[in-house]
């Protein structure tokens, strides 16, 4: 009863979308049915749909994980967007310029390097807000664009390979394996590695959260920054270390397309993955293992989206991505009151 | 609750049902030719190169009775998703790329089902690299169209300056710059040209404000006519063109709309023919891939406008020595550089 309770929001929101997406399928003159069962069929059907739903979800869970761990601070870090595109030119910069490092190096020093810069980021939005109390969020959003400038600025005037939109490659030694080649399943998907490093960490995040002194204080701070100020704790220094995880999760997020993908950075890569780890952070409630569960059902979305693209317009679909995702938040809160679910 | 749960399962049993006697419709082979596109990150309806394609495609339908469906893939990964989605298709015998983007994504698609044959609107052609036998690379001639919209220019000046707006500075657009340039000399030798560039970067192409600043500086030091290369940017040289009531060429497309009167005319690339034409060649057997097919003058891939609304502007002696001109390129009289 209890799975019940958490899952019932969700589900039912769920099947109301469908049916007011079914409404608008109609409406433009498409057989919802057919639709549905193609957009079923072609993500979860074979196993190069699982594999792009996958692959689709894995930047994902680290942006929703992101969010999610700022929220536990009490933080609303609305700029993963950013911190993830730094990151993941980082990770491609430390991938094309060390390329005379074998992969037992390169490869932790391109996560190391996507951590960093994503963590730099996000950790200036959070000096500004302990040092000067400016609002995380305006803090964030300005980053965003700042980042999405300077990345572009980077790669236009320094790092372009000329006639493309993208970075030079990285050395062979630092891409993550697909694994179409490591095992021969989800042929052509570029579903990688990443996604392990994804779960990895958030069994890492889940851990420190709920095991250690430091996931302690920072929940403290979540709860009530007075007590945890009370407490003596140092609220400020707690801030700008919650931010910089958070935006160093998120910095990560760029090692799917980057190290996993393409071997390069591309402009317009992150296909907003930052903006919707926010809603995948809400609706999986700030939970880690939830957030791979949520971040999966985003990518069966936002592929799903593409295989039924030439039955219904790329406009449409954005709509219904939209409706799910409001109703989910609405409903789930609906439940929370009913059930009178305790915030998880 | 019941009712609830009552409700969804019959929803969900509903939706099987329709699906099951559906199924066999969307497998149905009518035995026609079948076209999939995946445009370039604009999408339909960017008054340019995208909608281009999708004019070609229309006019297949209409005059060779094929049958085409297009995905508007989003920046980042979805583009090699979209073509393996097409490709994996019984149906669809044509697949293709509309943007210098997709040189990568095709080329290893088309790699992996040799059965499909592909086509690239502006691939990059890497000379270390060899097409696949089921890709054609569309490559247009931009050069022979800027050298005939710059005698159009030298021919028409009457100060004896004209000018030339570019976007980002890149080999790209210095191709435009140097054939224009040599369009000018070759029917006017004293002729001088004027030539600005709005930027080093992307952004080069979407700056409107710069682009008239540039513009207004020539149209001061004497200049009369503009070609601009320059996308968006071309949209300020339009306005200076306006403002100071001289003249301007636009680029890509018949641009005669934007500024009405005082366009003499544009450099035309015509996308929709070039797909019109593969497909064509599908349809009569004739396709063959693993070669750049080229669009100049000679096919009209490349044109300069002349309609009902420009040609007030262009003499009918200026329009003649032109077409000779045209003759003369396709006739391989005349080489045109390109750097």
């Amino acid at each position: 009863m209890k799975y019940f309770k958490y899952s019932a929001g969700p589900l039912i929101s769920i099947i109301l979308s469908l049916i007011i997406g079914a409404i608008f399928i109609i409406l433009i003159g498409q057989d919802p049915a057919e639709v549905y069962v193609k957009m079923f069929t072609d993500t979860l059907g074979n196993s190069y749909g699982i594999g792009q739903v996958l692959f689709k979800a894995t930047p994902l869970i680290l942006t929703g994980l992101s969010v999610a761990f700022a929220f536990r601070a009490g933080l609303f870090n609305i700029g993963a967007e950013g911190q993830m595109t730094v990151g993941a030119f980082a990770s491609a910069w430390a991938g094309f310029t060390f390329t005379s490092m074998p992969w037992i190096v390169l490869i932790p020093l391109c996560i190391i390097s996507g951590f960093l810069a994503g963590a730099f980021w996000a950790a200036i939005a959070g000096y500004l807000k302990a040092r000067f109390g400016s609002h995380e969020v305006i803090n964030t959003i300005m980053l965003n664009f700042i980042a999405m400038a300077l990345v572009s600025y980077l790669v236009n005037n320094i790092y372009l390979v000329p006639a493309t939109i993208h970075t030079p490659e990285i050395s062979p030694n630092a891409v993550l394996l697909r694994f179409d080649v490591i095992t021969g399943m989800f042929k052509g998907s570029p579903f990688n590695l990443s996604f392990v490093i994804a779960a990895a960490v958030c069994i890492i995040i889940y851990y420190v959260i709920r095991k250690t002194p430091f996931g302690y204080r920072i929940n403290t701070l979540g709860y009530n920054i007075n007590a945890a100020e009370y407490a003596g704790m140092n609220v400020k220094r707690l801030t700008v270390y919650a931010m910089a995880i958070a935006g160093g999760l998120a910095g990560l997020a760029g090692l799917n397309f980057v190290n996993g993908y393409k071997h390069y950075f591309e402009l317009g890569f992150s296909e907003n993955a930052g903006y919707v780890g926010i809603a995948v952070a809400l609706i999986a409630r700030n939970n880690p293992f939830a957030i791979i569960i949520i971040a999966v059902f985003f990518g069966v979305l936002e592929y799903g989206g593409l295989t039924v693209n030439t039955l219904v317009p790329k406009e449409i679909v954005t709509i219904l991505q939209g409706i799910i995702i409001l109703l989910i938040i609405t409903i789930t809160k609906y439940f929370d009151k009913k059930f009178k679910l305790a915030k998880a | 609750m019941k009712t609830t749960i009552n409700l969804i399962l019959s929803f969900i049993l509903a939706l099987t049902i329709t699906s099951c006697g559906k199924k066999e419709n969307t497998e149905n082979n009518t035995g026609k030719l079948k076209v999939g596109l995946v445009f370039d990150v604009g999408g339909r309806g960017d008054k340019s190169f995208n909608d281009a394609a999708y004019r070609g495609l229309e006019k297949a339908k209409q005059e060779l009775g094929i049958e085409f469906e297009y995905i508007e893939p989003g920046p980042g990964a979805d583009r090699e998703a979209a073509l393996r989605q097409f490709s994996s298709r019984k149906d669809i015998a044509v697949i293709f790329g509309i943007g210098f983007i997709f040189t990568d994504e095709i080329t290893k698609i088309a790699q992996e089902f040799p059965d499909k044959k592909y086509a690239c609107v502006d691939y990059t052609v890497d000379p270390s690299k060899t097409i696949p036998p089921n890709l054609v690379a569309l490559e247009f001639k931009e050069e022979e169209g800027s050298f005939l919209v710059g005698a159009i220019a030298g021919l028409l000046t009457k100060s004896n300056k004209v000018g030339f707006v570019g976007g980002m500075d890149s080999p790209l657009i210095k191709k435009f710059q140097v054939s224009y340039e040599a369009g000018v000399k070759h029917v006017n030798p004293g002729g001088q040209i004027l030539v600005g560039y709005a930027g080093v970067t992307g952004d080069a192409f979407k700056n409107p404000g710069r682009g008239k600043e540039l513009a207004l500086g020539q149209y001061n030091d004497g200049v009369d006519i503009i070609y601009h290369a320059s996308g968006v940017t071309g949209l300020g040289v339009f306005e200076a063109a306006r403002e100071m009531k001289k003249f301007a060429i636009g680029v890509d497309s018949d641009q005669n709309d934007e500024a009405p009167g005082y366009i003499i005319t544009s450099m035309v690339k015509v996308v929709d023919v070039s797909v019109f034409e593969v497909i064509k060649e599908v349809k009569e057997g004739t396709f063959k891939g693993g070669r750049v097919e080229t669009f100049g003058l000679k096919t009209k891939g490349v044109d300069y406008a002349y309609t009902d609304k420009n040609k007030h502007m262009i003499p009918d002696e200026v329009k003649a020595k032109v077409e000779v001109i045209r003759q003369d390129i396709i006739d391989g009289k005349i080489t045109i550089p390109t750097k």
